[in-house]
């Protein structure tokens, strides 16, 4: 079909904006009934505790009191909390409560009530005994430690994915191709290092929230924050051990996602306590909870070794990550694997190696944050393509020309997919001009106590998990002839709802605002997975292309019936059905109102997609930092990206997407610490401790599209949501070695730590 | 969240002053520190309708009022002029402008709290706060108390001096808006360093040095002076380092004529 | 205890615990334009203008608004659809959650710096936290919003 684009690579506003930027009333706590029973929960104070004994009998006396559980009152099927398609990767290891608290936070006890003050009036009443027992706090040691994170006989997993309660092991796999050993031991240049990243808060603005009522017909109702409303329904069914068809699961506007709420972290709460009491119940997480209780990223040490021949040909890559799952394992076996899978391909290699291991910790459970372990990946990786270079004297820039992924190339990393679409070659051209690296590699020394330093990395992800991931929209004509796009994604802020439109009305060659979008509603939307792992514009919009392709035709037949002539004889131009060569036509607007009358088949078209690939978007990243030289202390000058995510949909929304991801990406690099008690209290517990970037923190940011053409996303596009958050780390920790000549491996990467080490 | 049955709303400093005598009553000024708190009280007492919302000027000094926003000290003109800037240096960084509106100076010095810049500010300054019942008294020798007998006292201005001191105001944070890794802030008067450092991270103290030897000497024997401790934000041996630098740098710039 | 004070313009009675904050009054009057995004006054979320002046509701004593005037984004509609224009024009509202505190705060700045500088701008506005944007669409918007009031006068 051939395609105009009116509203595909045009920088539309946002369907949802006017509500946003005048303060409407579209969140879930805004829609709440004032009426519902507040739901907070007691926490352990413990790593890993038994509960003895708990004794809520004052606190349920307390005024207003609706209800208070403990783990004797909920289901005792385990479940996850990760968002993911059934039969989810990551183990059954969950209960809403367990007597046995396994982190700081983890939950011991849900209290309702009619107000805030009775609620907290009644937690300060809860009588609990704990049994202290041993923790595992450093994920180093938890692999086969005699401490059993899950002891439980009912702990179990859907999924062949290496995973062992009996020995702390989440999951472990082993990958690769060629002979890794044999290549490096020949390789006249091989390094080996180890680089940390931390547990990171997605820190979107609008906490975990989510209430909760029963209908007309006694079925659970679910308002909720969430990325994901089709797994929540159906990990709601299991928590509760209640049939799916109880649930209706109904997602408002969202306060930011960032993968966050891909795991249903605060919806069980509220849930339990209506169906407990049939009232409508709401919880809102507070900041505090989000810090210490919720879905951060997984926390990693990867170990990278690789080789390089004399004249600068890479040659073997050997990956091993070790992932910190914390105490469940939500998303713990899947984000592991982009660590290797999306960052080795990066490159051409003759071996490549790829090994981890996933450990349960008394640690807060992990999840899912943009980037997906991919983050983690690429910055261990980069840094040691970057830390190889050095070694063998070479401008990494030049060592990547050389040995980066090209157009055409089969990718043995990652799955023998082809790489259809890759303008990386480009893209890192242009970040090299834009910086100006040949004049300022690798540093300058300024004159004032300052030397400014530049420094590079590449970055990968996917769109969509291939032949996993389903986007389904369905599409109809309404009187007068408009249309209603019904899809199953989530709008989370990013503007799919837009973007689904301007694919749509390119399709039917209408005005956008001929387009409504409904999105999302478990009992009305078609199924859509959720948006995450990068789907929705690569997956979602190709079943929208093809809901319309189906429409057109849908159209045309109808307008056949209605003209009484030969369905060849007619095109649709997107206002009427006519005959290029005769006289007969009908418009859009009389076909709508008509088939309001008298008529045996709708006028809708539905359309699933899914993919056997997932073609993965590329960019480069280049960073300019100032390193005081007595202090240490860095201050990000400039960051340049050029992105490849395929053709651009919405320039605007793609544009802020990578700045927003680059300025999270910042944050990881320089400014975000996680630390712990040595009882295993996170010390980074609010917005006041855990330092996201303000406007002054993240320099200046600058960003620029190299596109290809993804032959099988729809209108040549790929994903964009995830890969901008891979590059800051890599590049600034390079740029601040150039500056200071202080490698630092473990981030965030601090004053402090450039003090110390420029004191060696 | 603080809790508390009653809100009083004085009148009169006597009134407030008789409020506070007891110990379920909590002054609230700004209240971005107590909200973080669990306290629970029976009074929550408010000066904001006791017009202690001013600067004034005379000869000699400056009176600012408890209630004065930390937002008034950084864009007053004449505070800034007096003190090369430094009262827009020590409160820029202090979160955002909605914040510095809302907290103040009242707050910042009766609180103490280690991470002050304020108090780091106006400890390298001949400072006096003045309290209802005591009287004035050395801003020093109040930040120095053990024990705060002041309590339930109220605060209810604070006296900067007019003597001619230079001063330059120097920190660094993790983030541009995050508390204070370290802060300094150092003044010179006739042939004597004020040298203040606070965030280190205990409150900050003040010290004096004579400015005849040599600049990196003074700055090192300055830094030395002081106490250190580690915690999430740096640790004692960078606090240290970090104190002699800016100190040194803030004497430097002093010695150059100071910010204009 | 009772208190009065402006709303939006509006008289408005309010009876109101000892230790209610102005956010949680502000909400429970319909003003749901104002967000909380944490419990330690460090994201701007919360802001609202208390006489004129952009303050952290999160930390004002409701009782303290007592004789005084508050206004919320409710109120100040046009500003907002002006502004935020602006802000959409560069899809830089984004998940929208930050947006009223956001906008609360360009209006004082324009009131209290007509013609800002882009310094200006950056510490004005560093209260105001963002997770979406990364902050550049931003300024960007608020570059143009600047230069078209400057052209109006």
């Amino acid at each position: 079909m051939e395609r105009t684009m009116r509203y595909v690579n045009s920088p539309v506003v946002k369907k949802d904006a006017k509500a946003l930027v005048t303060g409407k009333p579209v969140y879930t706590d805004d829609l709440a009934p004032k009426n519902c029973l507040i739901v907070k929960v007691l926490r352990s104070p413990h790593a890993n505790a038994m509960i003895q004994s708990i004794d809520t009998s004052a606190a349920s006396r307390v005024q207003g009191i609706a209800c208070v559980l403990t783990w004797e009152d909920v289901p005792k099927k385990r479940f996850t909390m990760a968002g993911q398609t059934y039969p989810e990767a990551s183990p059954y290891d969950r209960l809403i409560l367990d007597q046995q608290v396994r982190f700081v936070g983890d939950a011991v006890a849900i209290v309702a009530g009619e107000t805030e003050k009775a609620v907290d009036k009644a937690l300060k009443l809860i009588r609990v005994k704990y049994e202290v027992l041993p923790a595992v706090l450093d994920f180093r040691t938890a692999k086969d430690n005699p401490v059993l994170v899950h002891p439980e006989d009912n702990w179990h997993a859907l999924c062949p994915v290496g995973a062992d309660n009996t020995r702390n092991l989440c999951a472990s796999a082993v990958s690769g191709d060629g002979d890794v050993e044999a290549v490096l031991a020949s390789c006249p240049y091989v390094i080996e290092r180890t680089y940390h990243t931390l547990a990171n808060q997605q820190a979107m603005m609008e906490t975990f929230r989510a209430y909760t009522y029963l209908d007309t017909y006694g079925r659970l109702n679910v308002v909720a924050s969430t990325q994901v409303p089709f797994h929540a329904r159906r990990i709601l069914a299991h928590a509760l051990d209640i049939p799916k068809s109880r649930v209706r699961v109904i997602k408002p506007r969202i306060g930011g996602g960032f993968g966050a709420k891909q795991t249903v972290v605060a919806e069980v709460y509220p849930a339990i306590v209506t169906m407990k009491t049939g009232l409508p119940a709401k919880m809102l997480y507070t900041r505090y909870e989000s810090q210490i209780a919720s879905s951060p990223r997984h926390e990693m040490e990867i170990t990278v070794r690789a080789g390089a021949d004399a004249d600068g040909t890479l040659k073997a890559l050997d990956v091993y990550s070790l992932s910190n799952t914390g105490a469940y394992g939500e998303h713990g076996p899947t984000t592991v694997g982009l660590s290797g899978h999306k960052s080795i391909p990066l490159y051409r290699t003759e071996a490549h190696r790829f090994v981890y291991d996933v450990v349960y910790t008394n640690r807060m459970s992990s999840g899912a944050y943009r980037g997906y372990g991919a983050t983690q990946g690429i910055f261990a990786v980069e840094s040691a393509i970057n830390e190889l270079a050095e070694k063998m004297g070479m401008d990494p820039v030049t060592f990547r020309e050389k040995n980066m992924v090209r157009e055409g190339d089969i990718m043995p990393a990652y799955y023998n997919e082809k790489s259809n679409s890759c303008a990386l070659d480009r893209c890192l051209a242009r970040a090299k001009e834009m910086i100006g690296w040949d004049e300022k590699y690798p540093a300058r020394d300024m004159g004032n106590g300052k030397v400014r330093g530049v420094g590079v990395a590449l970055a990968m992800q996917g769109s969509s998990i291939s032949n996993v991931d389903v986007g389904s929209v369905s599409i109809k004509v309404n009187d007068d002839g408009f249309y209603t796009l019904m899809i199953g994604a989530s709008d989370m802020g990013t503007g799919c709802d837009t973007i689904l439109a301007q694919m749509a009305a390119d399709c039917l060659d209408c005005d956008i605002d001929e387009i409504v979008v409904y999105g999302t509603d478990t009992d009305i939307s078609p199924y859509d997975s959720g948006s995450y792992a990068s789907s929705t514009t690569y997956l979602t919009g190709m079943a929208v292309v093809q809901a319309c392709e189906k429409l057109r035709k849908n159209i045309i037949e109808k307008a056949a019936k209605y003209l009484n002539c030969d369905v060849s004889t007619l095109e649709f131009d997107g206002k009427k059905v006519y005959q290029p060569e005769g006289d007969k036509e009908i418009t859009l607007r009389d076909i709508g109102n008509q088939i309001m009358c008298n008529n045996d088949d709708d006028l809708t078209a539905s359309a699933s997609h899914s993919s056997p690939i997932s073609p993965p978007p590329f960019m480069v990243g280049m960073a300019e930092v100032e390193v005081d030289k007595e202090t240490g202390a860095i201050e990000l000058i400039d960051y340049v990206a050029v992105v490849d995510c395929g053709t651009v949909v919405n320039p605007n929304l793609a544009r802020v997407q990578t700045e927003g991801g680059l300025a999270q990406g910042i944050g990881m690099a320089l400014y975000e610490d996680i630390t712990y008690s040595e009882k295993g209290q996170l010390y980074q517990n609010s917005l006041m401790q855990y330092k996201i970037p303000s406007r002054l923190d993240v320099g200046k940011i600058r960003v620029e599209f190299e596109s290809s053409y993804e032959p099988t996303g729809p209108f040549g596009a790929k994903s964009i949501g995830e890969i901008v958050i891979n590059t800051p780390s890599p590049a600034i920790a390079q740029a601040v070695y150039h500056a200071s000549h202080v490698r630092v491996r473990e981030l965030p990467i601090t004053a402090e730590k450039i003090f110390f080490g420029m004191q060696k | 969240m603080i809790q508390a049955r009653n809100y009083v709303k004085a009148e009169s400093l006597q009134e407030a002053y008789e409020v506070n005598q007891k110990k379920s009553t909590q002054i609230v000024a700004g209240m971005l520190w107590l909200k973080m708190g669990n306290r629970t009280k029976q009074t929550i007492l408010d000066l904001s309708g006791l017009e202690l919302d001013y600067v004034t000027e005379n000869e000699e000094e400056f009176s600012i009022g408890c209630m004065t926003s930390l937002r008034t000290l950084e864009t007053h003109k004449r505070l800034n002029e007096e003190f090369f800037g430094i009262f827009r240096e020590c409160t820029r960084h202090i979160v955002g402008v909605q914040f510095r509106n809302t907290a103040t100076v009242g707050g910042s010095v009766f609180g103490r709290f280690g991470f002050s810049d304020i108090l780091t500010c106006l400890l390298a300054l001949d400072t006096y706060v003045e309290f209802y019942h005591e009287g004035l008294i050395p801003l020093a020798e109040f930040a120095a108390r053990t024990q705060l007998l002041s309590e339930r006292d109220i605060l209810v201005r604070i006296v900067i001096k007019k003597d001619g001191r230079r001063a330059v105001y120097q920190s660094q944070r993790l983030t541009k808006t995050d508390f204070p890794q370290i802060a300094c802030c150092v003044a010179k008067k006739d042939d004597m360093w004020y040298v203040s450092v606070g965030a280190r991270p205990e409150r900050a103290e003040c010290r004096k040095i004579p400015t005849d030897g040599d600049i990196a000497a003074a700055a090192k024997a300055a830094a030395e002076s002081f106490s250190y401790r580690s915690n999430v934000r740096a640790s004692a041996e960078y606090r240290k380092a970090l104190a002699e630098i800016y100190i040194r740098r803030a004497m430097n710039e002093i010695a150059e004529g100071g910010r204009k | 205890m009772r208190i009065q004070f402006i709303l939006n313009g509006r008289k408005t009675d309010a009876d109101i615990d000892a230790d209610l904050t102005l956010y949680s009054l502000l909400r429970d009057k319909g003003c749901l334009s104002v967000k909380c995004g944490c419990e330690t006054a460090n994201c701007g979320l919360c802001t609202v203008l208390l006489d004129g002046k952009s303050v952290l509701s999160c930390s004002v004593p409701a009782g303290r608004v007592d004789g005084r005037e508050v206004y919320t984004l409710e109120g100040l509609q046009s500003e907002a659809e002006e502004i935020g224009c602006f802000l959409a024009e560069e899809g830089g509202e984004q998940c929208g959650f930050c947006s009223p505190g956001f906008i609360v705060n360009v209006i004082a700045l324009g009131n209290e710096i007509p013609e800002p500088t882009e310094e200006e701008i950056k510490e004005y506005m560093a209260g105001n936290l963002c997770r979406c944007s990364g902050y550049m669409s931003q300024m960007r918007a608020l570059t143009k919003y600047f230069q078209y009031k400057k052209g109006e006068r």
